[in-house]
């Protein structure tokens, strides 16, 4: 059943990438399978953690031996404006004992512990590697579960092994299609109802952008997941309208909703003024097509010249200490060329990016912005990249957090644009951060101290007070 | 409660719990590779699916603030049922066209360990395969996830490095001395420890140490192995050491196991943490070395005196709840029942000689839930734990001391010294300041509030969320039959 499942979001039509594939290497997947001797991805199940967990007020229980939870419980920066139940971690700890006979009773104990403790609106369920093989059926565990304490046990089958996280991710949609979307009646309606499908609200990021959606009257049924509420998730089927954040990690979710529910969707970037702004368009686009108020686009309008002209303005106040700055984005998420051409607008050079997950609109884009020779990198390895940065090559790198300490120990200034980041750098405040983040480590005088020779190396410099 | 029988049946460290509420305890896969990155050159692999490797890599790079060389033999739902082997030597192969690490240690997780997968056959198999590769050492350990800690990972890899790459010795080096260190030591407390062996004339090989290769070193190129750390050659000069000194009841078997390959005696050194543990320590290290006392640490000791009279004030009395390894709490609580405090509660991850000696208290096997839920009924005024405390501490109004690990949202974890005279004089002057920093100002509502209020609408309270004050008194009001263990 799960290879069923898995095939089956392989195949996702509506995914560019796979439209151009043939049909083998469509059957082979989108997930990168990893190598042996290989440093490691994270597994399906951190990226189904990953896409559910934002959801706040449910429980989120693991069923697996102490690994996959006990090492990544709370590493994630998916935050809350109410319950923090999402962060607390339960496992069932699987034991030698339940390797032996079977962890089936133990996790449906464990359910109810967390019911009688905690009574959650409803707890998502994870299958990892050991019960996958040893055969627990979790997903038969959470239907007695329902049945028996009359609460949604959502089963979430992605145990790591299948594959990455990306898959995960989509393993997780599938989960929220097939228990969750369309069981609830949301309480009440809008002609602008609005969707918002794969935003995490990481550091906040979420805040960045739905105080303006408020102002142009636009209501947020459901963020799937990013400070969402399982109610929300569960009647999100109502909304007019949908947009898809994220590269394509939750396409199938998008694409389902509308074949089901006739909610229309695009794809888009909250990422770079530009893209900020097209998304603001589109809502509203879409919206007034599904009855929202005429008037929609003319404010929207309005606020997008307002909004870019403010950050702009907050932009351009850092270009003295950035021109002719060298940046080398190597990049999950934050790296459309919208992000690029607002970097560049700021005054830096961007000496390359990684393309690894582009389309290929976005990479003539670049190309565009950073003429024939732009430097497009498929994949980098950390040696390369700290010969890169340890020649000079770039004045900082922006990175995810598993780079840092390449570019740390070269010396050179590193920003973290991915998961666990300390900044939010999501819509028009959110690039206006991210320069001025630049900004403040760029000119950091450590690294100028960090370069000088010691007193006793060669080439010291340091003469003796008189 | 009827669980509770069930619970026994089934062998659950905690009865009537089936739910694990914020884990204590990390894999013990982790404790392996954290041993492995402590030998110079070294690359620690996981024989297992992608992800446990991506975790563990995760964490101990947001602990130690470094990149950490850690790979995976990325294994599968298929490649698990029919037998990991190929995959281990595909891992091996791999590896070796990179570059040649010193030593590779292979972990296995549990998944591999659940088909019953036998990991060091898997090791011969290979050399049988690859003769080419004779002289590579390989150190396979069988640390499944769903036994133990990352404190037993920890000592079932250095066990296994010592049987796999100790050599016995006929002449014996008489100054040489072993000495086999827990994982929760730090880097400092590893430094420190150098410096007092030698001011002894004894001359230290440290397994492992992390002091050489986790110390935030900027190398000048970049090697995925480790880099620094307890040599190979090292290793083998072990056996001609006179003598081993275990860091850490966890680590008897790892003595044990030098004796029988090499015939080392050791001694085990169960504490290090205050005066009267450092005080045991430093006479047997009299009485091996035959050297006496160097004048410095007399000197340490005069100082840490004055400040167990400095911190009393604070100390004394304190109501603390702790959660860590058996050898790291067990340390811990001496040392602060030592200086008055009062360890009222004490949660472990693993089983160990020394839980049923934690001060006043039996430690009980169990989660930060469980922390959470004694330091609340028991009137904890702090709270003693990893990072992942910092929940709990919140929701209980108390403040968090953080130790052990992971420690994640702080900087410089493992510059932090702990013990001898020096650690015991730096981490009482802390624990003095988190109580001293957070006095709580009285105001006319604090003994009476009904009749203070109209007064205290003037008085400024404490907006501030990170402000925790810590009241000694407060402890009367709870159920004194609660405040201990029957
Ligand atoms: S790969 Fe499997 S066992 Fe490892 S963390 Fe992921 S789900 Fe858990």
């Amino acid at each position: 059943m799960l290879k069923d499942k898995i095939n089956a979001v392989f195949d996702e039509t509506a995914c560019g990438h796979n439209q151009a594939k043939s049909l083998k290497d469509r059957k082979k997947g989108c997930t990168k399978v990893a190598t042996p001797g290989a440093a490691a991805g994270g597994c399906a199940f951190d990226g189904a953690k990953i896409a559910l967990q934002p959801i706040v007020d449910a429980a989120h229980l693991v069923h697996g031996p102490i690994a996959c939870e006990g090492n990544s419980w709370d590493n994630r920066s998916a935050l809350s404006s109410g319950s923090r139940l999402y962060r607390t971690g339960f496992t069932t700890d699987l034991n030698e004992m339940d390797v032996v006979y079977g962890g089936e009773k133990h996790l449906f104990k464990a359910i109810r512990q967390i019911r009688e403790r905690f009574d959650p609106p409803a707890i998502f369920l994870y299958q990892t590697c050991v019960p996958a093989i040893i055969g627990d059926d979790i997903e038969a565990v959470a239907k007695a579960a329902t049945e028996k304490f009359g609460l949604p046990v959502i089963p979430v089958n992605a145990p790591g092994f299948v594959g990455g996280k990306n898959l995960g991710n989509k393993l997780a949609g599938e989960a929220l299609l097939d228990h969750v979307i369309g069981t609830m009646e949301p309480e009440t309606t809008t002609p602008t109802d609005l969707n918002i499908i794969g935003e995490y609200n990481l550091s906040g990021e979420l805040w960045q952008v739905k105080p303006l959606l408020d102002r142009l009257g636009i209501r947020v049924s459901a963020c799937i997941s990013g400070d969402a509420r399982y109610r929300e998730v569960a009647s999100s089927h109502r909304a007019r309208a949908a947009m898809l954040v994220c590269s394509k990690a939750m396409i199938n979710i998008a694409r389902k909703m509308e074949e089901r529910y006739g909610i229309p969707w695009f794809e888009g970037s909250f990422y770079g003024i530009s893209d900020m702004s097209a998304s603001l368009r589109n809502i509203a686009g879409l919206l007034v097509r599904r009855g929202a108020p005429s008037d929609l686009p003319e404010r929207t309008e309005a606020l997008i010249a307002s909004e870019e002209k403010e950050a702009w303005a907050a932009i351009d106040r850092f270009r003295p200490g950035l021109s002719g700055k060298r940046a080398l984005l190597i990049t999950g998420g934050v790296k459309s060329w919208s992000v690029v051409s607002a970097l560049m607008e700021a005054g830096l050079v961007v000496v390359g990016t990684s393309v690894k997950k582009s389309t290929k609109e976005d990479k003539e884009r670049i190309a565009e912005l950073m003429g024939e020779d732009a430097h497009m990198i498929d994949t980098m390895t950390p040696r390369e990249m700290y010969r890169m940065l340890k020649e000079a090559e770039a004045d900082i790198l922006m990175a995810g957090g598993r780079s840092q300490f390449v570019a740390l120990k070269a010396k050179v200034p590193f920003l973290d644009v991915n998961q666990e980041r300390r900044f939010a750098f999501a819509g028009y405040k959110g690039m206006v951060t991210l320069v001025s983040e630049i900004h403040r480590t760029i000119t950091n005088p450590i690294f100028r101290s960090l370069r000088e020779p010691a007193p006793w190396d060669p080439g010291c410099r340091v003469t003796p007070l008189v | 409660m009827k669980t509770q029988t069930d619970a026994h049946q089934e062998n659950r460290n905690l009865p009537g719990d089936f739910v694990s509420v914020n884990p204590l305890k990390m894999s013990a896969p982790l404790g392996g590779a954290l041993f492995f990155l402590g030998l110079d050159r070294s690359l620690p692999v996981f024989h297992g699916s992608q992800g446990c490797t991506s975790f563990a890599l995760v964490l101990l790079g947001r602990h130690f603030k470094e990149s950490i060389p850690l790979q995976t033999t990325a294994m599968s739902e298929v490649t698990t049922i029919l037998g990991g082997g190929e995959n281990i030597q595909a891992a091996i192969l791999k590896i070796l066209e990179k570059g040649t690490p010193d030593v590779i240690g292979l972990c296995s997780t549990g998944l591999t360990e659940t088909k019953g997968e036998d990991i060091v056959g898997e090791i011969a198999l290979f050399r049988k395969k690859h003769p080419e590769h004779a002289g590579i050492p390989v150190v396979a350990v069988s640390t499944p996830d769903f036994r133990g800690s990352h404190e037993d990972g920890f000592r079932d890899a250095m066990v296994r490095t010592i049987e796999e790459l100790g050599e016995p010795s006929l002449a014996i080096v008489p100054n040489q001395v072993n000495v086999l260190a827990g994982s929760h030591l730090t880097v400092a407390d590893l430094d420190h420890l150098r410096e007092i062996l030698e001011s002894f004339g004894l001359d230290p090989i440290f397994l492992p140490d992390l002091s050489r290769s986790l110390d935030g070193i900027v190398p000048e190129t970049f090697e995925p192995v480790s880099m620094g750390g307890t040599t190979l050659p090292e290793i083998q000069r072990m056996g001609a050491s006179a003598q081993t000194i275990v860091l850490g009841e966890s680590l008897r078997a790892a003595g044990e196991a030098l004796l029988k390959k090499c015939g080392v005696p050791f001694v085990v050194v169960d504490r290090l943490m205050g005066m009267i543990a450092f005080d045991r320590f430093l006479v047997t290290l009299r009485h091996l070395s035959g050297k006496d006392y160097p004048a410095r640490l007399k000197r340490e000791r005069n100082r840490l005196s004055d400040a167990m009279l400095d911190a009393h004030f604070y100390v004394g009395g304190l109501r603390i709840a702790a959660g860590l390894e058996p050898d790291a709490l067990h340390d811990m609580v001496h040392f602060l029942e030592e200086n008055g405090a009062e360890v009222v509660v004490a949660v472990t991850t693993t089983d160990s000689p020394l839980n049923a000696h934690m001060g006043r208290e039996r430690a009980e096997i169990g989660d930060l839930g469980l922390l959470e839920r004694r330091a609340g009924e028991r009137g904890a005024r702090l709270l003693v734990t990893h990072s992942h405390g910092r929940q709990g501490a919140q929701r209980l109004g108390v403040p968090l001391f953080r130790t052990g690990f992971p420690i994640f949202d702080r900087l410089g974890a493992p510059h932090r010294l702990q013990i001898g005279y020096r650690g015991a004089m730096e981490t009482l002057f802390r624990f003095a300041n988190m109580v001293w920093s957070r006095d709580p100002e009285n105001g006319p509502e604090t003994w009476y509030p009904e009749e203070g209020r109209h007064e205290a609408e003037t008085h400024s309270g404490n907006p501030d969320m990170e402000f925790v004050p810590v009241r000694f008194e407060g402890v009367s009001a709870l159920n004194p039959a609660t405040g201990r263990n029957p």
